[in-house]
């Protein structure tokens, strides 16, 4: 099972927090990935935080491909760039390093002055896209986002090499942020890439899950039509952001409608609903977008606002802790315990298979009840 | 010179079914002769011959006696069909048919240049596809089974016009969707029709039996089972009552019936579950409807308000050149006499272009095409021309995947929900057919021909009886003579439909639990493998061995 996690705070933190969240729950073969996903960058990036950071790794021609091309869409040389205080790569590493790592902001070119938020989103997501493909054709890396304020790093191995590897255990540099989501996977597929890794990401939206997606050929069916961002696939979990993607961000409906379309309500409790004939509609119209489980899913949305929810039948595991100015959210209660250790664990909260709970950047915590 | 044999003369080994006849079991009671309604046995007095010596030696005498037996007619036009009614009725197991491998039949019963004429279903059997695959994706571990005994599952599937989510009216308001506007009618119902065989067809009580049947499958025990009417009508009394809401009336080329539908429809206190314009089906496609004038009894001339001969619904509909032409005419004035509240469907025959029809449909602008009902070669009905049922037709299986890939294709799928039929259940298991066919893509099925097996029909699809379209159905099921309806015990033939829906309820859950799913699986082609390659290559599943 992945273990699966996400840390929200008042106060700027490092990635080491992740790290520690996540230690406690390893068990077992779990060699085959790290990813984290870092949101609201303080630190080294603050200064860069309303230009998009493109975060990639590749091989030394895969870097040459990526710079001739953000200098042909006009995005010029990066305005900043991270490049991480690694240590020496060696043998005892259980992992695949890639030549280049590449932590990026750019600025944006000028056909996009003058342009909506709206529009220069579908801007960045395009130049990923093509990107992406670009460097999918010869083989030579991966992109895994493109936003403003967002930093990406996935790598296939050992997850405790991998932080040692980027000296992630330690705070050495002010690599800071409000949000961090991260995942230490135990995967079942050996023929795993990278972009099956999660946390996925789109348009401001990062979304990890844990579990199977026992619906993952009739929700890739039904999205690969949908939107041109709902690509990839590689991993049955990134059907959960395309569904959150298409719902929040295209249908423009609010958040707790999320859990109508992925796990509606059975007809016969939707029978006794004041507004039955309007989740009914959303059932038969995107009944291809329902999951049947076992799920655990963690989500952040642009405006960082961070949510859990579950499937309604098969349930994995999940714990909200927090001692007020820090929010961990995780598969398993030890990762809180390593986090926030002076916490009132009695408050924790195990969500049920009907719920939301959405924390928001005020870290105040609120649990919907779908109904 | 007289020859000792005249090759021409019809005899029993020229026959389909002989008649195995026991006459020491034999009481001669008649009531084997009384129950055959094709008049393929009779009475008769055979001469018997013995030699018998009284005395201590040999002195040989030649004894004759005469018997009274039972003896097959040995004629075209009375051959035995095998249904078996000898044998259920006979107190002493003295007699029973038995197929004939070495029938001549088939070459000689064309009485004065006629093709062979029956009902049923094709009987050139081919290895069946649906019995290839198996539900092979069983979860364990990382994705548990679900508990079939304790776990709520939605077995439920739509019959309406689905829209997109863009196209729903919906107003967001304080954080919250509400719906702004009218929308196409949707019915969630269980995911079995019973499939649309007409009164004429069957007799009015084989058909009450049905109707029966779904009322108490609504009433008593919450399954939202549907019938289709067939195109012949239906009781004025029915269609006036609450029960209509149980039932999809059907229009065909023959718009038989519809006078008096047009005629009840104030008179409605509940509108009919659906509409369903039949363009085509399964067996004899293209061949239009048939009911031979010998079933054209006096309450079906009234039902149908015709004349007492054959009874033919042209193979196609009159007034329709173009499925867009459909669309705007058929479809635009069903949804308009109701109001816009009962979803309209349209059954067509699978064929090479059934997709190509599905395809157009689902650009339907109007949002009034409710259904696409395809129905396979497998399909039965009561009346065709042998030649028809077992050399017409399309498998439903693979097409019924390629309508559902096509919509996929289109991101459409289950806009226009798709409903399949056609041998459904036809090797005993209507659950796993069914279960099968929504992995690959349709919403549900319909089924006929396991629906009248139930009510206690005795044909089957390697040339048993098969006599629907003569009137003489030795079941009372698709006849019109009171004498042989009366055979029907209409209570028991419903009772037992009831008991085999709420074993397929049943049996659903037992199959949806192991792969994970608590709502239909429509599209899981992953639930799916196959035992053989070809058919895996075709439906795009896997295959294994």
């Amino acid at each position: 099972m992945c273990r699966i996690g996400c840390i929200k705070s008042l106060d700027p933190f490092h990635p080491r927090f992740a790290l520690n969240l996540m230690l406690p729950q390893q068990k077992g073969h779990d060699n085959s990935g790290f990813a984290l996903v870092m949101k609201d960058l303080y630190g080294l990036f603050e200064p860069y935080k309303k230009y998009p950071l493109l975060s990639y790794s590749s091989t030394a021609k895969g870097r040459e491909i990526i710079e001739a091309y953000m200098l042909d869409r006009g995005f010029g040389r990066p305005v900043f760039q991270w490049k991480p205080k690694t240590k020496t790569f060696n043998t005892s590493y259980d992992f695949e390093k890639m030549a280049f790592y590449g932590f990026e902001a750019y600025a944006l070119p000028v056909i996009t002055q003058g342009t909506s938020e709206e529009e220069k989103g579908e801007f960045l997501l395009n130049t990923r896209l093509e990107l992406r493909e670009l460097l999918e054709s010869t083989g030579d890396g991966y992109i895994f986002s493109f936003w403003p304020d967002t930093l990406t790093l996935k790598e296939i191995g050992n997850p405790n090499h991998i932080g040692d590897y980027f000296n992630l255990w330690e705070e050495n540099e002010p690599i800071l942020a409000k949000n961090i989501m991260v995942q230490y996977r135990q995967n079942t597929n050996y023929d795993i890439v990278r972009y099956a890794a999660h946390p996925f990401f789109l348009q401001g939206y990062t979304l990890c899950a844990n579990g199977e997606n026992t619906n993952y050929v009739k929700n890739k069916e039904a999205q690969q039509n949908l939107h041109r961002g709902y690509i990839g696939f590689e991993s049955d979990s990134q059907c959960f952001l395309y569904t959150l993607h298409y719902t929040h961000h295209q249908l423009k409906w609010p958040l707790s409608y999320y859990k109508h379309v992925i796990t509606p309500l059975p007809f016969d409790e939707m029978d006794s609903h004041p507004n039955k004939a309007l989740l009914l509609k959303l059932r038969e119209s995107l009944t291809h977008l329902e999951i049947n489980g076992p799920n655990t899913i963690i989500g952040l949305l642009p405006d960082n606002t961070l949510f859990t929810t579950c499937d309604s039948k098969k349930l994995r595991p999940v714990v909200i802790g927090t001692d007020g100015r820090m929010v961990g959210i995780t598969s398993e209660v030890p990762g809180l315990n390593m986090i926030l250790p002076h916490r009132n664990a009695e408050a924790d909260i195990y969500p049920n298979e009907r719920e939301t709970v959405v924390i928001g950047n005020d870290l105040r915590i609120e649990r919907w009840k779908q109904q | 010179m007289e020859t000792t044999v005249n090759i021409n003369a019809i005899t029993e080994n020229d026959l389909s079914w002989k008649i195995d006849y026991n006459t020491d079991r034999c009481t001669r009671c008649g009531r084997c002769i009384a129950t055959c309604t094709f008049a393929a046995l009779e009475m008769k007095v055979e001469r018997r011959a013995f030699t018998v010596s009284e005395d201590k030696t040999p002195e040989p005498k030649r004894l004759f006696s005469t018997t009274p037996v039972v003896s097959q007619v040995s004629t075209l036009k009375n051959h035995c069909v095998g249904c078996g009614m000898c044998e259920k009725v006979c107190p002493n197991s003295a007699i029973r048919p038995l197929r004939n491998p070495e029938t001549r039949e088939p070459l000689l019963n064309h009485p004065g240049g006629s093709p062979i004429k029956r009902g049923g279903r094709t009987n050139v059997s081919v290895e069946r596809t649906l019995d290839l695959i198996k539900v092979g994706r069983i979860s364990q571990m990382t994705d548990p089974s679900l508990d079939a005994q304790r776990h709520t599952f939605d077995v439920l599937s739509p019959l309406g016009r689905v829209l997109s989510p863009t196209e729903i009216p919906i107003k967001i308001e304080n954080n919250e969707l509400n719906i702004s506007g009218t929308m196409p009618p949707v019915h969630w119902i269980y995911p079995i029709i019973f499939g649309d065989m007409s009164i004429g067809a069957l007799s009015t009580r084989a058909w009450e039996a049905i109707a029966i049947a779904t009322a108490v499958l609504n009433e008593k025990y919450n399954m939202p089972v549907r019938m289709a009417s067939g195109e012949g009508g239906m009781p004025v009394k029915l269609m006036k009552s609450k029960y209509l809401k149980y039932m999809i009336l059907q229009v065909a080329s023959g718009h038989f019936g519809w006078n008096r539908i047009i005629k009840a429809m104030p008179e409605m206190i509940e509108d009919p579950a659906g509409i369903l314009i039949k363009i085509g089906q399964g067996a004899k496609p293209g061949d239009g409807g048939l009911l031979m004038a010998a079933k054209v009894a006096k309450h079906i001339q009234e039902i149908r308000g015709v004349p007492k001969s054959d009874l033919l619904s042209p193979p196609n509909h009159q007034g329709l050149y173009s499925i867009e032409e459909s669309v705007q005419k058929m479809f635009l004035s069903f949804n308009a006499a109701f109001k816009f509240k009962v979803p309209v469907a349209i059954k067509v025959a699978a064929s090479s272009s059934s997709v190509s029809v599905y395809n157009n449909l689902l650009r339907d602008p109007y949002h009034i095409v409710g259904g696409f009902f395809m129905d396979g070669i497998q399909g039965g009905t009561g009346a065709a021309m042998e030649i028809s049922l077992d050399h017409t037709g399309h498998p439903i299986v693979s097409k019924a995947r390629d309508a559902y890939l096509a919509a996929v294709k289109q991101g459409m799928q289950g806009r226009i929900p798709l409903w399949t039929g056609g041998g459904m259940g036809m090797t005993g298991s209507l659950a796993a057919d069914a279960f099968k066919m929504i992995c690959l893509g349709a919403n549900g099925v319909f089924a006929g021909k396991i629906i009248i097996q139930l009510l206690g029909c005795i044909g089957n699809d390697h040339g048993r009886c098969n006599q629907c379209n003569t009137g003489l159905c030795p079941t009372g099921i698709t006849t019109q003579d009171y004498r042989l309806v009366k055979r029907l015990d209409v209570d028991k033939a419903a009772e037992t439909l009831v008991n085999y829906m709420l074993s397929v309820d049943t049996e659903f859950r037992k199959l949806m639990a192991p792969i994970g799913n608590s709502s239909l699986p429509v599209g899981r082609s992953d639930a799916l493998v196959s035992v053989d390659k070809a058919i895996a290559d075709k439906l795009q599943i896997p295959y294994v061995c």
